[in-house]
């Protein structure tokens, strides 16, 4: 039906996003550690060493771990399995709250609890209006 | 070489459009603003700044779909030599330039207020950035190889490298762990958005696409003309 040129140029163009899509997935693949943004709970209790540098760890604020001290912050960071207690001094994001997920910037003291640097307040993918919420609560 | 086409037939309706395009836009983009700053709810978490979601969310939709369009149209005109389909790839890719570009910069504006900071390195912002950069390669490389055949081959394998990283922005933020939260919107499951809030982000859709087309119309048009200029009736 069509002429051997098109085939080819089929194929070639095939064979170069073949060739692509594997060389960027291994990439991908050996960087994963570098990609993800911050690390769980989970992952810093299964680390085989106490990370020296600066590393972020991100999961949910345990509820009613939120403790005020003078100018220390300290809460929980829980992704349900595993938990890390955090000490944190500066400035806090609006939108962080218990319940609610965080991503924390600092260092590991020990693995179970990090002194972080900078706090960030993470968002969830739930958009709905104040009333909705409210009903939904009253369940 | 490349299969001809009448530049002719196809200006006779491409001229007469843009003035509809723009009248249907500015219609649908009142209606999509007034529901989208005034009439939508606030978010019980965020409050107020949701209402960048309505443009922020769009632009990265019709971002997507410009590249995966422009890469569908380049290959197809690579393997089957229509010049044509090149030159509606041209055409679409400065609209979807802009709309990435609207996308980090909207994005960045939400971050400050919501999570703490304006930019993170994670991975969906990282990709939508990489993205701005094959866009960017794909329009230079139009100025650089112009009137030159070579630009339909660099073009299309612009556009191939650049699809790889399609996929990656779009399920970034499920493969990974990210500062980014994940699709709200999802046609196959359950979407976690409020459907008072999912009408105005549609609207503003379909606003931004009519925008893209309107912009598309003028640049196809001037490389229309381009081609009638030089005397030719036929490409």
């Amino acid at each position: 039906m069509y002429g051997n040129k098109v085939k080819l140029r089929f194929f070639f163009i095939f064979l170069v996003f073949l060739i692509l899509s594997l060389t960027a997935f291994l990439i991908l693949k050996s960087l994963e550690e570098n990609v993800v943004y911050f690390q769980s709970p989970t992952d810093v209790k299964s680390l085989a060493e106490i990370e020296k540098n600066k590393i972020r760890i991100g999961g949910m604020v345990k509820n009613n771990s939120i403790f005020i001290e003078e100018k220390e912050l300290k809460f929980i960071v829980t992704d349900f399995e595993n938990e890390i207690n955090v000490i944190y001094t500066g400035v806090i994001p609006n939108l962080f709250s218990e319940g609610k997920g965080v991503v924390a910037e600092g260092f590991l003291k020990d693995r179970s609890l990090f002194l972080a640097t900078k706090i960030l307040a993470k968002h969830d993918e739930n958009y709905m209006p104040p009333e909705v919420k409210a009903a939904l609560k009253e369940k | 070489m490349f299969k001809y086409f009448e530049p002719n037939k196809i200006f006779a309706v491409t001229s007469k459009a843009p003035k509809y395009v723009l009248f249907l836009f500015i219609v649908i983009l009142s209606i999509g603003l007034a529901e989208a700053l005034i009439l939508s709810p606030e978010d019980y978490k965020q409050s107020h700044s949701v209402r960048i979601m309505y443009v922020h969310v769009p632009a990265a939709w019709i971002c997507l779909g410009i590249f995966s369009s422009i890469t569908f149209l380049s290959v197809v005109g690579y393997i089957f030599k229509i010049r044509n389909f090149f030159l509606i790839s041209k055409s679409l890719a400065p609209s979807g330039f802009v709309f990435n570009i609207i996308a980090i910069v909207t994005g960045s504006i939400w971050g400050k207020p919501t999570w703490g900071t304006w930019w993170a390195w994670d991975a969906r912002i990282t990709s939508m950035l990489i993205m701005a950069l094959f866009y960017l390669l794909y329009l230079i490389s139009w100025r650089i190889y112009e009137n030159n055949d070579k630009v339909f081959k660099v073009t299309s394998i612009i556009t191939i490298l650049g699809i790889i990283n399609v996929p990656i922005v779009k399920y970034s933020v499920d493969w990974w762990n990210t500062l980014h939260q994940p699709a709200s919107v999802n046609i196959l499951s359950q979407s976690s958005i409020h459907i008072s809030m999912l009408y105005p982000l549609l609207i503003m859709t379909a606003a931004f696409a009519l925008f893209s087309l309107l912009i598309f119309l003028m640049k196809y048009n001037t490389e229309l003309i381009k081609i009638k200029n030089k005397g030719l009736d036929r490409l």
